[in-house]
């Protein structure tokens, strides 16, 4: 938390306005969404798995090292695929317009070990709905990192660029395990809980079905290239992890980023709540490829304010968004990857250590952030 | 195993989207048009496809500008056609977004979802005597299929469209007529004035000894069934309707939720989502503003409007509404 809120110089009314702006500029895009938006996403999801088939198969012969590199490369890019621009926007519900029964956020699963039913909870209800609120998004350092200088310090925060970084690597895993709120679920009485229990059932099929597939029979078929096979799942596997990581960090911990408190939002307005989600997220600038490998979470300011528009949407929304944060003087936090990835991974490393309180007394502060 | 959480039809789709086991599809192969406002739709099904019985209809699925609508065609091609690809015969009607799509802008190679052809709208299996088919307008296409199908020792016809170019198949049943195969009176509306149904007797003598099989707009099938019916031969009469329900969207209506038993009235600015809760249904819901798709629950009758953008999404099979921000606009049906 800043110590000087951003959006101090705006009036109410004039929040409102922006809140309309964005309706306004949300309605457009609904209204012209059709055949082409269909298109785009049956291409990318023909694209995906065309390009996963012809993976597996090179790797079939992965005893050969440039078989092994080149289907470990094309693996690890299918994998991204299905997990950012098809899967997370998918579960969305973003083309749920197309009343497509097999392209729809009630019937789609994941290249993914949380499964989908439980990640849509955590992430589009939860996370979405609050995001950057402390305490009720825990998206917000995943409940294992301090994420802001107002949160008490800990001595096990100590660990938190550790943590993080073993996070990147197994990152499905921290998910599912982040979806199923493990952490507060493991309390004696609430791991009894038969919902609980359903739950992490499902989780556990679900790893299971990943794990036999990726690691099991793939390696099997692959006969004498077995092992090689077995390194280049689990290398994609990585790769995959680390870049979605990568990427969603981006998109609400570098610097410039506000976080709001639990109080802040009691009868929030629309237009409040736009404004929350435009100080909260931070996008990633960069080319046409890197924003499809992202699944256009590189607008992720975008994507916070309007989370159900098709993603293929995002970059031409991004434009009239961005006039409107210059319209009423905000910040518009974006910048290149590793720029954004370094911002997100200093944060992590300085508030793993204490740090003096904010000069900001505390009536102040509630004051500021009812504003927000 | 190998292909989770996908199922290896997911990937043979991309190939083969027309192989046995496949959901049902079919491939649009031509366009043919058959008056100013109506074109035939040959279809080459799945390997799927069981086949149809004459007068039947099949529920097709079509993208309209991306967005995935059903209608029921009557299927016009004869039952065994031996290229095994069937035609649909489509009446584009005044605002309707799948009918303009199919007579104007589909094209070749389009794939298109498909249902197996139902319907009891078909002759039986003993050949009567004698047959009447009374139709209007589209109304001629199950019965087409028919004629195209089987003959009949004594068949007769008596078809209403506004003019004669609007008679869809017109050279055929000339040629049939021609051919002795049938008697054929055509009621040109714009000129002659809609049929008397009451007075059919004066075009037809001895239409109550016929087997009669009609299709048309409801005002023509409300009034045959009437005169049947009046004159005691109601078995003798059978009737095809294509739109039983037209939704008329309006502000609040009669809510029913199907599944639990309940109605109530909701006026028109209350989420659904409330409009259950307050009425004792258990709903699913998340953020409750239209943004995580938590609460989607499928719409089997009726209309709602977003009261985001006032959007008016109709009932249709397989549409899912979010009733967070869905309000009733008219009665209409949730599962819940
Ligand atoms: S409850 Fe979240 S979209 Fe309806």
């Amino acid at each position: 938390m800043t110590a000087i809120d951003p959006t101090a110089h705006l009036t109410a009314e004039q929040i409102e306005e922006l809140g309309r702006e964005l309706d306004a500029i949300r309605d457009e895009v609904i209204a012209s969404r059709g055949e082409q938006d269909a298109a785009y996403i049956r291409k990318v999801i023909a694209a995906q798995r065309k390009l996963e088939l012809v993976s597996r198969g090179v790797l079939l012969f992965s005893i050969f090292p440039p078989a092994w590199v080149l289907g470990t490369a094309g693996l690890s890019v299918a994998k991204i695929m299905d997990n950012m621009e098809i899967g997370h926007n998918i579960l969305h519900g973003q083309w749920d317009w197309m009343r497509d029964p097999k392209i729809h956020s009630t019937t789609w699963e994941w290249d993914h070990v949380s499964p989908a039913a439980q990640w849509k909870h955590s992430h589009n209800e939860l996370h979405h709905t609050y995001t950057n609120v402390i305490g009720k998004d825990n998206d917000l350092g995943y409940g294992i990192m301090r994420v802001d200088e107002d949160q008490k310090w800990h001595p096990f925060h100590l660990g938190q660029p550790l943590w993080n970084f073993v996070n990147a690597c197994f990152f499905e895993y921290g998910i599912a395990a982040y979806d199923l709120e493990l952490g507060r679920n493991l309390s004696k009485h609430r791991r009894k809980s038969p919902e609980f229990r359903a739950r992490a059932r499902a989780v556990g099929r679900k790893i299971r079905k990943q794990v036999l597939k990726d690691y099991v029979v793939h390696p099997l078929l692959s006969g004498p290239s077995f092992l090689p096979t077995l390194a280049a799942t689990f290398t994609a596997n990585l790769v995959r992890n680390i870049w979605s990581h990568s990427v969603i960090m981006c998109g609400h911990f570098p610097e410039g980023v506000q976080v709001f408190e639990r109080r802040s939002i009691n009868g929030e307005t629309r237009g409040q709540w736009y404004l929350r989600q435009m100080m909260g997220s931070a996008n990633i600038s960069g080319s046409k490829a890197m924003h499809f490998m992202t699944g256009n979470l590189s607008h992720q300011i975008e994507h916070h304010l309007f989370p159900d528009l098709p993603s293929n949407r995002y970059a031409e929304v991004a434009v009239k968004v961005r006039a409107l944060f210059e319209k009423y003087e905000l910040e518009y936090v974006t910048g290149p990857l590793p720029k954004q990835v370094y911002s997100a991974w200093r944060k992590v490393f300085r508030l793993s250590l204490p740090n003096r309180k904010p000069h900001v007394k505390a009536p102040e502060r509630e004051r500021e952030l009812v504003a927000a | 195993m190998v292909t989770t959480p996908l199922l290896p039809s997911d990937y043979l789709d991309l190939v083969s989207p027309l192989r046995a086991g496949a959901d049902l599809r079919g491939r649009i192969e031509a366009v043919r048009p058959e008056t100013g406002d109506a074109a035939t739709i040959v279809i080459r099904p799945g390997r799927g496809w069981r086949g149809h019985t004459a007068g039947q209809y099949v529920r097709v699925g079509v993208d309209v500008d991306g967005v995935r609508l059903w209608r029921a065609y009557s299927v016009t091609s004869p039952t065994h056609r031996r290229d095994g690809r069937f035609t649909i015969t489509v009446k584009a009607i005044r605002d309707g977004k799948v009918s303009n799509h199919l007579v104007r802008r589909a094209k070749p190679g389009t794939l298109i979802q498909l249902d197996q052809a139902t319907g009891d709208f078909v002759l039986p299996r003993a050949k009567p005597a004698k047959v009447l088919y009374l139709t209007a307008g589209s109304g001629i296409t199950p019965v087409m299929g028919m004629l195209r199908d089987s003959e009949f020792d004594d068949a007769v016809m008596v078809h209403c469209a506004p003019q004669p170019h609007d008679v869809i198949f017109r050279e055929e049943l000339h040629g049939l007529v021609a051919a002795g195969k049938l008697r054929l009176t055509e009621v040109h509306t714009a000129t002659d004035g809609m049929l008397d149904v009451a007075r059919l007797g004066e075009l037809v003598p001895d239409w109550a000894e016929r087997e009669t099989w009609a299709c048309g707009p409801a005002g023509l099938l409300d009034a045959a069934e009437e005169h049947w019916n009046g004159h005691g031969v109601p078995e003798r009469l059978h009737t095809e309707r294509f739109r039983p329900n037209v939704v008329v969207a309006g502000a609040g209506g009669e809510v029913t939720f199907s599944t639990t038993g309940k109605s109530v009235d909701a006026d028109g600015a209350t989420p659904l989502l409330d409009v259950g809760e307050d009425a004792g249904v258990l709903m699913p819901s998340g953020c409750r503003m239209g943004i995580c798709f938590g609460c989607v629950t499928p719409l089997k009758a009726g209309a709602v409007r977003d009261l985001r953008t006032g959007e008016i999404t109709e009932a249709e099979p397989g549409v899912l509404i979010q009733t967070c921000v869905s309000a009733a606009a008219g009665p209409c049906d949730i599962e819940r």
